[in-house]
């Protein structure tokens, strides 16, 4: 009697019955596929066949709890290279949207962007610009913002003029097992909280990974970025952002940037023939009137990571050549920039609840660290002074609670989704 | 008890002069007609004549969509409340209808439903006759000789009109008919005589014609990038994740994108380092998006494909002014 009961209610429960939408390539797949967006029903799973579909304008998802599925990265592939209307490849509102196993090429702006969404999980999909790097391409391939439980899972971003994976004003975060390539950035957490991003290989960049917070935004001053587990290497293709964008600052040749965010702790990853510098911490590098906005760095946490040869031939351009003139060549492999108030620079430095932690790194040989003094170079040069000892660095700091990921009430920190 | 209601709702129809012809089950219906004409807004579909239920409406300063003509009507069961904060609240059972149309060339009629749940919009494209307009779920693309040449012109999909008529909470909702773009002339005295409106007065607010050359630049930019801009670009809305709020309300420099660095705009920014260079305007990257027709570049991202040269006149000579 019981289990009839509970029967009943599992049944109740239960939504409508989830239809499959299958879409085929074909002259009208754009105006059936855009269709099915639209009225799909919660649970609904659109199916894209393989091959490749010609889509001319924007397409976007406002449904919740749809899912998006194509037979294959590199067989389902939506193809924008007469894209006319909107900018960005596929933009989703809905929350628990699920996409995966398919591309998205040559979009003229963002690849695939959420926008306040609660749920969003991008597997095994690419977004890539099939001409390689060039500053006409779109800002970004993955592009989650102002979203909160965010999955991007063996996922692939190839030659975004901005970054390639870029997760913006957003919480609950973790981006593992993919791969950005000939972008500007590989892979990019901004302005945003509880990030777990691991296991993924960053190579041939201009920067592989960058950690940062900017001012004047609705969500600032970030903080808790778990970086672990990942390969940053062969960063080297020349910046090729449009000017403007704050990337364009980032010196070909940067294995991982850090800026102005708090509790970002970094372990366990490899970083290697990155020709500017394997890891800098630091700043913001611009002027800025926003209060609210803290401009360094607090409680980084850099251990147990391996580093190989690197920092050989710092970029020729504007922060390449200063990393260049004061550390000099090879550069050590973490650069820390020392920049902090006046106050704190001339009396006991950092606050000791914002320290950071430098420690048990394998070098591989090279200088581990050089603090830059960016404060004596660059204004009171008659004190500037590099020093190179890490454990200047008196910070004490505990692991970083993982990052925890609910997408369509299902747990995916440690599962598949 | 129901019988009151029923009488109540009898008695509400005859105030508004709220006619038969309209088929107030479609406005109500989850799914939409295929056929405009299925709504009964119109008595000749080819002369766009429209019931007296409807009440024809302009606004002060609209939103520029490749030249287009509007003819806007607004269709309610009773009258919004006179509130002067935000959209008008008509209520559940109202449509408001926008035509856009060459002159006598009728292109689509976009309807805004209020629904139980909330406000949905469907987008209707005319035949080529020009008697009969079908539903476009997915939008579509045209091609149309105008006065101004040939324009590709774009009906928005239900999403793309979700993209701008959206609030904070997501949910859909009308731009145009709030009481300060409906005040001009003796509009909302008729509009409150025609009984969608309760009440006016005489000192309601009024949104500045960007057109009216005898106001203050400063007053027309700020009008035009309201009505073109600040329906995303404002605090919780579509486009605040770049911190740019072009909205009437804002007066914060950076916000309006004084020397304000971009954020995400990639090749958007045009190799540009600030939104607004005061004195600059070549060197404004909000300029630069106004003189653009490529999708990836342009604002406002849709809604039109070729350059309103008279806006972009207005803002060029904004920014010059500026120091």
């Amino acid at each position: 009697m019981n289990r009839m009961i509970l029967w009943g209610f599992a049944l109740m429960a239960l939504p409508a019955q989830a239809a499959i939408i299958d879409i085929s390539p074909g002259p009208d797949a754009e105006e059936m596929l855009q269709e099915a967006l639209i009225l799909a029903e919660p649970g609904d799973e659109i199916v894209l066949a393989a091959g490749t579909y010609q889509i001319r304008n924007q397409l976007s998802l406002a449904v919740d709890d749809v899912t998006l599925r194509g037979a294959g990265m590199d067989t389902s592939i939506l193809s924008f290279k007469g894209q006319t209307g909107g900018s960005e490849g596929l933009i989703v509102t809905g929350d628990g949207a699920i996409l995966k196993d398919f591309a998205v090429e040559d979009t003229k702006g963002d690849g695939i962007k959420s926008k306040g969404v609660d749920g969003i999980a991008m597997i095994r999909v690419r977004a890539e610009w099939t001409g390689g790097p060039d500053p006409e391409n779109g800002a970004y391939g993955l592009y989650p913002v102002q979203s909160k439980n965010v999955l991007i899972d063996g996922a692939v971003a190839i030659a975004a003029s901005d970054a390639g994976i870029y997760v913006g004003q957003s919480e609950n975060i973790i981006v593992r097992n993919s791969r950005g390539e000939f972008n500007v950035a590989g892979l990019e957490i901004e302005n945003s909280n509880y990030a777990d991003v691991h296991d993924n290989h960053l190579e041939n960049n201009t920067g592989g990974i960058l950690i940062f917070d900017l001012p004047d935004l609705p969500q600032k001053n970030g903080h808790n970025v778990r970086v672990f587990d990942n390969v940053s290497i062969n960063n080297n293709t020349g910046n090729f952002a449009p000017e403007g964008n704050i990337v364009a600052i980032v010196p070909a040749g940067t294995g991982m940037l850090i800026m102005a965010t708090a509790d970002v702790e970094v372990f366990g990853n490899r970083f290697e023939n990155n020709d500017t510098v394997n890891v800098i911490f630091g700043s913001f590098v611009e002027e800025t009137d926003d209060d609210d906005y803290i401009t360094h760095p607090r409680r980084v946490h850099i251990h147990d990571n391996t580093f190989g040869p690197s920092g050989t031939n710092p970029d020729d351009s504007e922060f390449g050549n200063v990393i260049r003139e004061i550390v000099g060549v090879p550069v050590p492999n973490i650069v820390y920039d020392g920049v902090m108030t006046l106050t704190q620079y001339l009396t006991f430095g950092m606050k000791r609840d914002e320290r950071h932690s430098i420690h048990s790194n394998d070098h591989g040989g090279q200088e581990p660290y050089a603090n830059a003094d960016f404060m004596g170079y660059f204004g009171l040069t008659w004190l500037h002074g590099v020093t190179n000892d890490p454990t200047e660095h008196k910070g004490d700091l505990q692991p970083l609670p993982p990052a925890r990921v609910v997408i369509r009430g299902k747990d995916v920190s440690k599962t598949e989704l | 008890m129901r019988f009151q209601t029923l009488l109540a709702a009898c008695l509400a129809l005859l105030a508004t002069g709220a006619s038969a012809d309209v088929n107030d089950a479609a406005i109500l219906a989850p799914k939409p007609p295929r056929l405009l004409s299925e709504f009964g807004f119109f008595e000749d579909m080819a002369t766009m004549s429209a019931t007296a239920a409807l009440a024809p409406y302009d606004i002060t300063s609209p939103l520029f969509t490749d030249h287009a003509d509007k003819s806007r009507w607004i269709y309610a069961p009773g009258p919004a409340h006179y509130q002067t904060d935000s959209v008008l609240d008509f209520p559940v059972g109202s449509a408001l209808i926008k035509t856009f149309h060459y002159g006598a060339q009728k292109v689509e009629t976009r309807v805004l439903l209020h629904q139980e749940d909330g406000w949905t919009a469907y987008p209707y494209v005319w035949n080529d006759e020009g008697t009969e307009a079908k539903l476009k779920i997915a939008g579509k693309d045209l091609v149309i000789a105008t006065q101004f040449g040939t324009i590709n012109y774009r009906v928005p999909n239900f999403n793309q009109c979700k993209a701008c008529h959206v609030d904070g909470a997501k949910d859909f909702r009308p731009i145009g008919p709030k009481v300060r773009n409906l005040n001009m002339g003796d509009q909302l005295a008729r509009l409150v005589q025609h009984g969608v409106l309760d009440r006016t007065e005489p000192d309601a607010p009024v949104t500045p014609d960007y057109r009216d050359a005898s106001l203050a630049l400063d007053t027309r930019a700020r009008a035009y990038l309201d009505a073109n801009c600040g329906h995303c670009h404002a605090p919780g809305l579509p486009a605040d994740t770049s911190g740019l709020y072009l909205n009437w309300e804002e007066d914060r420099a950076v916000h309006l994108g004084i020397d304000k660095p971009p954020v995400a705009a990639g090749r958007g920014s045009g190799g540009l380092h600030v939104d607004i260079a005061p004195g600059d305007p070549d060197g404004s990257i909000l300029l630069y998006r106004m003189i653009s027709e490529d999708p990836g570049v342009m604002m406002p991202e849709i809604g039109r494909s070729v350059i309103d040269t008279d806006g972009v006149d207005l803002i060029r000579a904004w920014i010059r002014s500026l120091d």
